[in-house]
């Protein structure tokens, strides 16, 4: 078994991991990362986000196709040659990797394909392609990420039952399709099917779509999305999955958790799908080999806990990225990863970000940061929301897309913004001009007195600013006068 | 509509937590009405309403943290009747609104900006809430901010599982960029507890440096940060290693009293003398006179008599109630005499002051110590009844021990331990007799006493307790 050392070993290269690995080689430390993949990147590269939004992005082309007949240009019907989809697909993931792994090795961070089990606060054993290593760590950042939650009772072995990573391998363009889990995963892969031409069911538990979000911005989407699936189903539960001869027959139960009569409140009726895809969450990897060899504490959630500079009770070890807790974002992640080298380095960081954004990319788009309309109002907080319709921008009208929202969430006596959130096509790359505002503290005036360019969608950013006065250029609030 | 805010608290007070709401939704409330219980560093004080009407909004709740000139409640001044007119009035030219504001130069060129405040002439006594130079800016939205920085809001579902060690106890965001806040945090400044100097009270990377700045020159030697805890501190070890604990935050009047005797303790050269003062006199006459002063409300207590002894005895002796203000190479004294003394309460040390006590005799001033410490330990004094104090007394006695060294209660710069009474054998005249004598524990601050001077002080201290008509012929 050979031998090595190193001052900071991170397990997992996720955008968690290898934000971590590169920024400590950057910093001047001798850095060895571990992962299973060939390259860097993670769930998020490999099989999150970055493939799905190759197929959205087809998705959305695809639809703007289909809809430029109104515009007087008409393309036909699409054909859909789902090895060359796969194939554009792939190439993204393999451009991607294999440029992380090219930076890995460009800053010397020494790359294990393997998979690690930890012994002691200070080594682990990796078992790793080019054979078995023992790496004695001064610093070990656990960024081992998430997978799929798997609901035992919708669990059946069928290649017609998939979950994200599975759907995302696009096998086939089923007749129809059973999304279940109204999260922002399960909207995505929807999206993707259903405008490849699948007649797309989607079934909730609880009352509403993307539970978290603002109900303002939730109802933007949820127009479109009546028109593009066939069936959206809130308030339902799956109580069984069978396979048949022709597919999976699903049984629905009405009656959630978030329905006030409780319990069912009908019938349970059942329906025949070619595929299923299971889309209900995400759960922590904590479950790492020989972590009981360490003081690292995992909460009963199956977060690895940690302190605000991401060290676990281990002090030797950090954890950051969805196996450190929620928000399961990889842009959460990759902040926190600076945090915590920063904290091997012996300074004084701390994860305190005021906004986290948050991006659904659905057609439209939500996205989101800061505080909710619905957390302030949960918290009683003395806010103002100032919120700007897209019918009103011109941007909007040119690109035909008036369905759109854009929401502040101000503090009533200084107009500070505390929160933005915006439904929209292309709201994902809007928010983040939000999530600045609110780390710099930006009040109304600020965001209205700064001159955005015209047209944009970015001017009802400025325009809800405006709202928040009552000086709307787009927008006639009567009560100014 | 009038809104009533939290007043002027007492002096370096700008905030306290809820501790209780005693008026509701549609009450009829007088002035000088208590609408509101404040936990404060030092005390809990019942706030009276400077208002008078119908309560029709209470913007505060239990648990809130409040600063002085956040808006506790609004009244419609139309349902109080005869009161109404005087308490409109009376906010027309008191309204303590948005305090740091007010102070700062407001750019003329907000005319659209809703909540704009046209400059007013400084606010009256009691409520002129804005102070130069101390950090009162309203926090973006003081109530209404954002919760704890350490729980970002996310698109996730779930909170953020987060226990910052960096920041203990979670308050409104400050209005203060991520490169600022990292500023302050690597210099170990608190950064909500920086003045911003930027429109609205945003922080800037230089107001974090002049915090800090004025930070080190005010405590001349040693930084020190939470419970008085030295900036360096080194960590704790894991006590559960050895056995079960259990972990209690502090309370405020505890945290209080930690940062006051640290600060206390780093700063001041501490001495202490010792010496016995033979009571057999004075306890016969306390005997003596006991009824007496019960009928006029108060305890003859060894503390109230030995009052108004330091009351008499800083007379012949100025530097025992003084200060030494070191940034300037000075010693103030003082031409009052107020003694503060120690009372032992259920929450932790309070330290009620005597006022003026050279002028008062000592029936008086046993009343007065009376009343001051039910108060105490109902938790009801105000802060003005705690400061002010020129030397101060701790008294054991009733507990027991010999000596003592107790820390002086800055910015005094003395204080008198008095330790339990006991029977000794003392050689007088040819024999050993049998004489109750008292112990005492006399801290001082060199810097302004000399070790002499505090053994003559001592000296006239004992003296006057083993004659007390000294006290009439000298004090």
């Amino acid at each position: 078994m050979a031998r090595d050392t190193t001052q900071l070993a991170v397990l997992g290269a996720g955008p968690g991991g290898y934000a971590a690995a590169f920024y400590a080689a950057d910093l001047g430390m001798q850095v060895t990362l571990v992962d299973e993949e060939k390259n860097p990147g993670g769930v998020c590269l490999y099989r999150g986000c970055i493939p799905s939004k190759a197929l959205l992005h087809v998705a959305k082309v695809m639809d703007e196709a289909r809809h430029a007949s109104a515009w007087g240009v008409s393309f036909g019907e699409p054909k859909v040659d789902l090895n060359k989809l796969r194939a554009f697909k792939q190439s993204v993931v393999d451009k991607l990797t294999g440029g992380v792994g090219q930076v890995a090795r460009m800053r010397k961070v020494k790359f294990i394909q393997g998979r690690a089990t930890l012994a002691g606060p200070k080594s682990m054993k990796i078992a790793g392609a080019g054979g078995d290593t023992e790496l004695q760590f001064e610093h070990c950042i656990l960024a081992t990420g998430s997978s799929p939650t798997r609901v035992p009772s919708l669990a059946l072995d069928s290649p017609r039952i998939m979950d994200s990573t599975s759907g995302l391998e696009l096998p086939d363009v089923p007749k129809s399709l059973l999304v279940v889990g109204g999260g922002y995963i399960g909207l995505e892969l929807g999206t993707v099917y259903a405008t490849l031409g699948s007649k797309v069911s989607v079934v909730e538990m609880t009352a509403g779509l993307l539970p978290g979000a603002d109900r303002d911005l939730v109802s933007v989407l949820q127009k479109r999305l009546e028109t593009l699936f066939s069936k959206i189903m809130l308030n339902t539960k799956v109580v069984k999955v069978a396979e048949e001869k022709n597919g999976i027959r699903v049984t629905f139960e009405p009656g959630g958790p978030d329905d006030r009569r409780g319990g069912p409140s009908g019938p349970p009726s059942d329906e025949l799908f070619d595929r299923v895809l299971i889309a209900v969450g995400r759960r922590p990897n904590s479950k790492i080999p020989g972590l009981e060899t360490t003081g690292v504490k995992v909460d009963a959630k199956g977060f690895i806990e940690t302190d605000g500079q991401r060290r676990t009770a281990e002090p030797t070890i950090f954890a950051i990225g969805d196996v450190a807790g929620e928000p399961m974002l990889a842009h959460k992640a990759s902040h926190e990863a600076r945090v915590a080298v920063e904290a091997i380095q012996g300074h004084r960081a701390v994860f305190e970000p005021l906004a986290i954004p948050a991006v659904v990319f659905t057609d439209p788009e939500i996205a989101w940061t800061g505080l909710t309309e619905a957390q302030a109002q949960a918290e009683g907080l003395d806010i103002e929301v100032a919120k700007f319709p897209w019918a009103a921008i011109g941007r909007a009208i040119t690109i035909d897309r008036p369905d759109g929202l854009t929401k502040l969430v101000l503090d009533k006596k200084t107009g500070r913004i505390l929160g933005v959130g915006i439904a929209g096509s292309g709201a994902g790359e809007l928010i983040a001009e939000g999530t600045l505002a609110i780390e710099m503290g930006v009040t109304a005036e600020d965001l209205k007195m700064t001159i955005h360019p015209h047209p944009t969608l970015s001017e009802t950013l400025m325009e809800s600013a405006e709202v928040f006065f009552g000086q709307s250029t787009h927008v006639y609030k009567p009560k100014r006068k | 509509m009038q809104e009533f805010k939290v007043p002027e608290l007492g002096e370096n007070v700008s905030q306290g937590d809820v501790a209780k709401i005693l008026v509701k939704v549609g009450d009829t409330i007088a002035r000088e009405q208590p609408v509101l219980e404040l936990e404060t560093d030092k005390a809990t004080i019942e706030v009276p309403s400077s208002v008078a009407g119908v309560v029709k909004d209470i913007r505060v709740k239990q648990g809130d943290k409040v600063q002085v000139g956040s808006v506790i409640l609004t009244v419609d001044e139309n349902g109080a009747g005869a009161g109404a007119p005087k308490a409109a009035e009376q906010a027309k030219q008191g309204e303590p609104a948005k305090p740091a504001r007010e102070q700062e130069p407001q750019p003329e060129q907000r005319p659209d900006q809703k909540v704009v405040s046209m400059p007013r002439p400084p606010s009256p006594a009691p409520q002129a809430s804005a102070r130069q130079g101390q950090p009162e800016a309203p926090r973006a939205g003081g109530l209404a901010a954002p919760k704890p920085t350490s729980e970002a809001r996310a698109g996730g579902p779930a909170a953020l599982k987060l226990t910052p060690e960096a920041r203990a106890e979670a308050g409104p965001a400050a209005p203060a960029s991520p490169s600022v806040r990292r500023l302050a945090r690597e210099i170990g400044v608190d950064v909500n507890e920086v003045h911003g100097s930027g429109p609205d009270g945003r922080i800037s990377q230089e107001d974090v440096k002049e915090h800090a700045r004025r930070i080190l020159s005010s405590v001349s030697t040693t930084l020190t940060r939470g419970s008085g805890e030295p900036a360096t501190s080194v960590p704790l070890p894991d006590f559960e290693k050895w056995g079960p604990i259990e972990r209690q935050p502090m309370s405020n009047i505890r945290r209080k009293t930690a940062e006051h005797l640290s600060h206390a303790w780093t700063t001041i050269p501490h001495v202490t003398q010792f010496a016995k003062a033979d009571i057999t006199p004075m306890e016969e006459l306390r005997a003596k006179f006991r009824k007496q002063v019960e009928e006029a409300g108060g305890n003859l207590t060894v503390t109230a008599v030995l009052v108004k002894v330091l009351a008499a005895a800083v007379k012949p002796f100025p530097q025992f109630n003084a200060s030494l203000d070191a940034g300037n190479n000075a010693i103030i004294y003082k031409k009052y005499v107020n003694v503060g003394v120690a009372v032992d309460t259920e929450y932790g040390l309070l330290v009620p002051v005597i006022r003026n006590a050279d002028q008062k005799n000592i029936t008086q001033i046993a009343v007065e110590m009376h009343q001051l410490s039910e108060k105490a330990r109902a938790k009801k004094l105000s802060l003005d009844e705690m400061s002010g104090g020129g030397i101060s007394i701790s008294n054991l006695g009733g507990i027991g021990g010999t000596y003592f060294t107790p820390i002086v209660n800055w910015p005094e710069v003395a204080i008198l331990g008095v330790s339990r009474g006991i029977v000794e054998p003392v050689w007088r005249a040819e024999k050993f007799e049998p004489r109750q004598l008292l112990p005492l524990s006399l801290s001082y601050d060199h810097r302004v006493i000399d070790g002499a001077d505090a053994m003559r002080f001592l000296r006239w201290v004992v003296e006057a307790i083993e004659q007390p008509f000294l006290l009439s012929l000298l004090g």
